[in-house]
């Protein structure tokens, strides 16, 4: 399979002086045309840094990043962001929202009348995939969480992306819809065929959306290990209780604990115990 | 047979943190803040020992204002001084939503702007007075460009401050999907920031009339805020009593009919209550 993202030798450097974080430092990673990569690591690795930077939103400050052989320049309709909350227009309709893209002047030019009927349809498509239908007319605010990141993917796909990044989308809601988002985002990544990158703090999440689980480790950022996931292509919720995934699972979340740097110390603990009961 | 106490909390009384409260009791409470002070203005003037100079009652002031209505123009004068307040106030509007706009925006315009305008807004307005009259004269513009002075650069820096206060998601979902920078700022920034926006002209706009005797100071010979500064001259406590009322109510209505805009422009943020 061809090269969709190719990062090579990416550095980031917010800050001088005193001041100075290297969110990112040498990280490399090419990602296959229509691969789901979830990203997964300790808080303050640089996952959102290095999705933001495939995005645009970012620049870095060593190395380059290539969609297509091509170094990108800022943000495009090609590398479509799904973010974890706040990014709906509250003033607009769900339909609206998801029509936000047609209104853009990429999304206008050399349109012919068929276009625009193709693009009506294709928004009453993503309506209809996403359960939103009865919803067309609602605003955002209206709307359940859940409902609301469904928009907001519905929005981003409008455009035709063919990378999707999306940072923590499901990290604000809860256990259930979450499972009913992940069957949903496998759908649509069945059917679309955009390349997918995935930033979550969920391991169970990672492994079950993947085709390769890339683990950050912090200080500075960088990736510390890739893991293959050893699951069919097709996806199901059961799949969660075989003993790869749960091997798996275990594997990711120790590599999670001995890279954060952060330390469970027993004496602490005992001190602040004996504190309390003294007081 | 003993009855057993609920076991089911009850409604929470208007007195509870943030509690509850029907509309049948807010006008009654409403009603209250009202009539309360009317009626101690009433019983503290009607009072023998009170000089009619010192403090007129409702009476004598309702009947100033009859007389100011038939034999003064009242109209005129209120019409003139709305024409002031409004025309400065959407003088200072225009010009300083698209700076707002830029502020808000660019951090370039934000730093040659901000502090400059930071500076200007805590010089006093009345102090400009005189330069006024020596750039701008005595004409009608000068009552104007106080009215502009004392609110314009207030506005600007809370409308930016609007405008900043866009979600950076928002901003960045719009960019992802390919806007260019134009697209963004008319698409997205202004369309988000409208509803504050909004709010900050009712609140300017009230400082816009506090701004009109002041304005009125400088040779107007018409005008609610001229008519108060004559009335003082003339003793005539009452004139100014109706003055100050007027001004409050006009303030008043024009704040409702900002509400009202504001409900019926961005109904999505008016879906309950
Ligand atoms: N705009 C910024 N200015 C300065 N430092 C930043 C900025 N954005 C991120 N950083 C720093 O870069 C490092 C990586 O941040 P990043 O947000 O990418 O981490 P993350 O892996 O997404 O963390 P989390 O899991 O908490 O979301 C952190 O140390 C953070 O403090
Ligand atoms: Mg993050």
């Amino acid at each position: 399979m061809s090269t969709k993202i190719s990062i090579q030798h990416v550095g980031k450097v917010f800050g001088e002086g005193r001041h100075r974080v290297e969110a990112l430092k040498d990280v490399s990673l090419d990602i296959a045309d229509n691969e789901f990569v979830t990203f997964v690591g300790a808080s303050g690795c640089g996952k959102s840094t290095l999705l933001r930077i495939i995005g645009g939103l970012e620049y870095h400050t060593a190395g380059d990043v290539l969609v297509d052989d091509q170094a990108i320049m800022g943000p495009g309709a090609d590398r479509a962001m799904v973010f974890q909350h706040y990014s709906l227009y509250p003033w607009l309709t769900v339909m609206e929202n998801i029509k936000f893209s047609r209104r853009l002047r990429h999304g206008r030019e050399n349109l012919s009348a068929a276009d625009v009927e193709a693009a009506s349809g294709r928004a009453d498509a993503l309506l209809s995939l996403m359960g939103l239908t009865a919803a067309a007319d609602a605003w955002p605010n209206q709307l359940s969480g859940g409902m609301q990141q469904r928009v907001a993917i519905a929005r981003a796909l409008m455009g035709r992306p063919q990378v999707l990044l999306m940072d923590e989308p499901f990290g604000a809601l809860d256990a259930q819809t979450r499972e009913v988002m992940h069957d949903l985002i496998l759908h649509v990544h069945r059917l679309e065929k955009p390349t997918l990158a995935f930033v979550t703090h969920d391991v169970e999440e990672a492994i079950y959306l993947a085709d390769r689980v890339v683990l950050m480790a912090p200080r500075p950022g960088r990736i510390d290990t890739i893991y293959e996931v050893p699951l069919p292509a097709e996806r199901e919720q059961d799949m969660k209780h075989t003993p790869e995934f749960l091997s798996l699972k275990k594997e990711i979340l120790a590599r999670i604990r001995e890279t954060s740097g952060m330390k469970t110390d027993q004496g602490m603990l005992d001190q602040l115990n004996l504190q309390g009961s003294t007081v | 047979m003993q009855s057993r106490p609920s076991t089911r909390p009850r409604r929470p009384g208007m007195w509870a943190i943030r509690g509850p409260l029907s509309r049948r009791q807010y006008w009654l409470f409403a009603a209250l803040g009202l009539l309360v002070p009317l009626g101690l203005w009433w019983g503290v003037s009607s009072g023998a020992a009170v000089d009619k100079v010192f403090l007129p009652g409702p009476v004598d002031v309702f009947n100033r204002l009859v007389t100011w209505f038939t034999e003064d123009d009242l109209m005129s004068d209120m019409g003139i001084s709305i024409y002031r307040v409004t025309t400065g106030f959407l003088i200072s509007a225009v010009i300083a939503l698209p700076l707002a706009l830029m502020i808000g925006t660019f951090r370039p315009v934000q730093a040659v702007l901000e502090p400059l305008t930071d500076f200007i807004r805590y010089m006093p307005a009345v102090a400009f007075i005189p330069l006024v009259m020596l750039w701008v004269g005595i004409e009608e513009s000068s009552k104007i460009s106080i009215i502009f002075i004392g609110t314009f650069f207030q506005m600007v820096l809370m409308m930016a401050e609007d405008v900043r206060r866009v979600p950076l998601a928002q901003i960045e979902a719009a960019q992802t999907m390919g806007a260019q920078k134009g697209e963004t700022i008319s698409l997205v920034i202004f369309q988000a920031a409208k509803p504050a926006l909004l709010d900050t002209l009712r609140v300017t706009m009230g400082w816009a009339w506090t701004y009109l005797v002041v304005a009125e100071l400088v040779a107007a010979n018409s005008g609610l805020g001229y008519s108060i500064l004559k009335a003082q001259r003339f003793l005539q406590t009452d004139k100014i009593f109706v003055g100050i009322i007027l001004i409050g109510l006009i303030g008043l209505v024009m704040d409702q009919l900002f509400r009202l805009a504001h409900r019926k422009a961005f109904p999505w943020l008016h879906l309950r209550s």
